[in-house]
């Protein structure tokens, strides 16, 4: 009994995680990541991003740095690795690209012994490879920090801050609130399918499926309407009250901190940017 | 698709931002000029259909599963501004919090997978209703078509902007190719999908199909069933036979390329050629046997895909037709 009750809270959360889009990807926490205001925050993301972005292909120096400073953070808004891990997920296509780079790459060869045979790879491309590896999971890794300890909510005002257009920052807005509830929706249409015996296996049996893709879209926009209507009904003029502003201003001594915190990331960005001009 | 921090050089990456950031501007006035207030809530919600959309796995072959892209299905839905509004914010959010695809590299992937779908499909579903017949069975194939193409000239606008700002020591052709073919197969689904759910839209509220307006209810009754396995086989067929050309004439056989430039008589002009003084990445034309025939390539498909957006930017620019019934 116990284990089977144990089974299905499992599964349940299991579910609940494949489906709920972004309202678990918040971790509460209190470290200094996870007070720093939103829209420093992503400056410093998008400063970092940027830095990565320009770091050149050899300098394993800088990567280094950028890497350390990536980690750092982590470990400071107390992540659990496990966590972070997964949310690279992401990422994984564009390692495999990395890891094929060495093998298609054009130029001089280098022999590299693995156990029982020797691999001919592209240096050239082994650098490349290396290169692309590195920026793609620390770029990934400052939006999965970012994402991690500021709430959807807080993001969104962020942007506003950040000077934003307001009408993006509202459709951004309604995107994240009922995104969830429509892939709800989808879930229900396939439960409903999987009840009725439908487990396609080929391109052609897919067709229940784009129905409902179809049928999802026509109850996504009625409600659209239903939602305009309710807004009007509430004395909408065409911009939101609250203008993309976060529901709770920080104090501003908690502000000063994140800002310096955030120009970590912008120098490193300004001293990336030199290194690839020079080079 | 959605590629990383870093991937191209740094000043395509602001090249492709500014590009994708005007178009936006664009589709953000033409959304509100048609929509009014009704622009936040109907984008919001359309936006949150194509995440849900993409999120959603359709059987490919044996049990594995593809999921959709969504450009060109928006743009035939919505209207392409509102397509490529839509994918946008879709593809900024993914970046910004679901940790795929970079935000450097926001320029190129909204160019390539917002812009180039929503304006290349909106053209080409234009271009094909205008040979097929006139009621519902030739939108659900238009449709099908222009979704199955948008996934290769997608592809092929990565590696047009691989061939300007390469990282790497891998040859344009090879992109080219490998990119191309893998999203022909993409595609298929892609066209299978959005041929399918745009029939099922019109089985039940043929108005909010922006790409069906100017049908008739009586243009609207006449529907064939469309046959799914017929389209499957068919595409798979069709995306052999290219890919069987093209790997025969060209990509996997450098000599096939020098002999074609041999026949034209420019073969020894391209030996003796360098293009390492051009704008072109370094890279993307090293080591090819034949830049000029590679270039020639680029240049063709990238002329192609200009004039098909540019066609497509151009009539949704029109002034759009009153809905016909109803």
């Amino acid at each position: 009994m116990g284990g089977r009750h144990a089974r299905n809270a499992s599964r349940d959360r299991a579910t609940n995680r494949a489906t709920s889009l972004h309202a678990h990807l918040h971790l509460p926490g209190h470290t200094v990541v996870h007070r720093l205001g939103a829209a420093p925050k992503i400056v410093g993301v998008v400063a970092f991003a940027i830095a990565v972005a320009v770091t050149p292909q050899r300098a394993w120096l800088v990567f280094g740095a950028e890497a350390a400073i990536a980690a750092g953070t982590v470990a400071l808004a107390r992540l659990p690795l496990r966590t972070a891990l997964v949310r690279l997920a992401p990422v994984v296509p564009f390692l495999i690209v990395a890891a094929l780079m060495p093998v298609v790459g054009r130029g001089a060869r280098v022999d590299v012994d693995v156990g029982l045979f020797t691999l001919r790879l592209s240096r050239e491309g082994l650098w490349a490879g290396g290169a692309v590896a590195a920026k793609t999971v620390l770029g990934a890794t400052a939006s999965v920090v970012l994402a991690s300890t500021t709430p959807v909510p807080d993001i969104i005002g962020g942007l506003g801050r950040l000077r934003v257009p307001a009408a993006l920052i509202a459709i951004v807005a309604f995107m994240l609130r009922y995104v969830d509830l429509l892939a709800d929706q989808l879930r229900r249409m396939r439960t409903a399918m999987v009840a009725r015996c439908h487990d396609p296996r080929w391109l052609w049996q897919a067709r229940p499926i784009a129905t409902s893709l179809g049928t999802l879209f026509v109850r996504t926009y009625e409600r659209g309407e239903r939602v305009h209507q309710a807004m009007l009904a509430r004395g909408f003029t065409g911009t939101l009250p609250d203008g993309g502003r976060p529901l709770h201003q920080p104090p501003a001594r908690e502000q000063v901190a994140p800002a310096a915190l955030a120009g970590v990331p912008g120098l490193l960005a300004a001293a990336a940017l030199v290194a690839w001009w020079l080079t | 698709m959605h590629a990383p921090d870093g991937f191209l050089e740094p000043w395509v990456a602001v090249a492709t931002g500014i590009i994708a950031a005007i178009v936006l501007a664009f589709a953000l006035r033409a959304s509100e000029r048609e929509l009014g207030d009704r622009q936040v809530p109907l984008a919001g919600l359309a936006a949150a259909f194509i995440f849900a959309a993409q999120m959603f796995n359709f059987p490919v072959a044996a049990g594995t599963t593809g999921h959709l892209l969504g450009g060109c299905l928006a743009a035939i839905l919505l209207g392409p501004w509102m397509g490529m509004l839509v994918v946008t914010v879709v593809v900024a959010v993914q970046a910004l919090i679901f940790a795929d695809g970079g935000l450097t590299a926001l320029g190129y992937n909204v160019l390539n997978m917002a812009v180039v779908t929503a304006f290349g499909g909106w053209a080409l579903f234009h271009l094909l209703r205008r040979v097929l017949p006139r009621n519902a069975t030739g939108v659900i194939a238009a449709s099908a078509l222009a979704g199955a193409l948008t996934v290769p000239i997608s592809a092929v606008a990565f590696s047009i902007e691989w061939l300007f700002g390469a990282t790497t020591n891998v040859s344009f052709a090879d992109v080219f190719a490998a990119m191309v073919s893998v999203h022909m197969l993409i595609g298929i689904g892609e066209g299978l999908i959005t041929g399918l759910a745009v029939s099922a839209v019109l089985a039940s509220r043929p108005d909010l199909v922006t790409g069906a307006r100017d049908l008739t209810p009586a243009e609207l009754g006449e529907r064939s069933p469309v046959g799914a396995k017929p389209f499957s086989i068919g595409a798979l067929a069709a995306v052999v036979f290219v890919a069987g050309i093209v790997s025969q004439f060209a990509f996997d056989h450098p000599d096939g390329l020098e002999k074609v430039a041999d026949d034209k008589g420019f073969g020894e002009v391209a030996k003796n050629h360098s293009f390492a003084n051009s704008i072109f990445a370094d890279y993307a034309t090293q080591g090819i046997a034949n830049e000029r025939v590679s270039l020639a390539v680029a240049g063709v498909s990238g002329a192609a895909i200009t004039l098909v957006v540019g066609y497509g930017i151009a009539i949704a620019g029109r002034r759009a037709r009153p809905a016909a019934h109803v």
